[in-house]
């Protein structure tokens, strides 16, 4: 007896240098850092074991998943310091609304150049150590690792197209 | 001059706050929301010279909040400062009746430049 057995999801090529763009533009222009990109994978565990900073941002309509900018809490504060001009705590209510807009500019400057309509939600930011963020089993994470004289990070791109639009 | 900054994070508003205070003679309020703005506006007696508005925010976004600002004012400057970057976004903001559009990520420079392209354009037609 046969099975169908669906092929593995992969991610849309087209999505992969819009997030590049944007994350160079972004921290760029907001905290005047250059960005350097390195080769983008795919995520195969969903625990981010170095991470302890991430700022996360929903998109829904003709492009539906989510993406994910994660940070080391050095490397976070570093670069949080260099775009909101001042120093804050991790603890501080300031630091969390960094990242999130951080990760919202990334997220809207990408979404132009997507070639689809959607629409991108707040964001939301998890801090603290050993977190797991559950994305989407059906679709597949990109992780695009970054560099900078502030300290590494990346971007986690897990969204797909709909299939019709 | 007083300046209305409409964001949901204190972190932008802040920025633009620092950025346009190279303006002389600025005066900032501040909301975090549409609906918030529309109260700090009914409460501010003379209103505001210039609003910046963020498009995405809980509660009342941006585009909502010009489109009611607009029912009754037609004069205060508004720019919409977003991620909205789709020129439908655009449009959709230019006949809702925002004066000017800056995109997120911007630099100092070129938010104080498009405040006061934005001035400059109302002092001339006047």
């Amino acid at each position: 007896m046969s099975q169908n057995i669906a092929p593995p999801p992969t991610i849309d090529s087209k999505f992969i240098l819009p997030f590049m763009n944007a994350t160079r533009n972004v921290f760029h222009k907001m905290a005047g850092v250059a960005t350097t990109i390195g080769k983008p994978y795919l995520k195969t565990d969903a625990a981010n074991t170095a991470c302890e900073v991430c700022g996360i941002i929903g998109f829904t309509g003709q492009i539906t998943g989510s993406v994910m900018i994660s940070f080391s809490e050095s490397a976070a504060q570093k670069l949080v310091e260099a775009f909101a001009g001042v120093k804050l705590a991790i603890t501080d209510p300031d630091f969390a609304d960094a990242v999130g807009e951080l990760a919202n500019m990334v997220a809207g400057s990408a979404k132009k150049d997507l070639g689809a309509l959607a629409s991108i939600s707040v964001p939301s930011v998890v801090i603290g150590k050993g977190y797991i963020v559950a994305m989407n089993r059906n679709v597949p994470c990109l992780v695009i690792p970054c560099s900078s004289p502030l300290g590494d990070f990346a971007v986690e791109v897990s969204i797909k197209r709909n299939p019709g639009d | 001059m007083k300046f209305l900054l409409i964001d949901d994070s204190r972190t932008m508003r802040n920025i633009q706050k620092k950025v346009l205070s190279a303006i002389p003679g600025t005066e900032f309020a501040e909301a975090n929301d549409g609906l918030e703005a529309l109260c700090v506006i009914a409460a501010t007696p003379g209103g505001f010279d210039l609003m910046i508005v963020d498009w995405n925010m809980p509660i009342m976004d941006g585009l909502t909040m010009v489109k009611k600002v607009r029912e009754t004012d037609k004069k205060t400057l508004m720019i919409m400062a977003t991620t909205e970057a789709e020129k439908s976004r655009v449009l959709d903001a230019i006949r809702a009746g925002v004066n000017n559009y800056v995109v997120k990520p911007f630099t100092p420079e070129g938010l104080l430049e498009k405040v006061n392209q934005t001035l400059a354009k109302a002092k001339a037609a006047a």
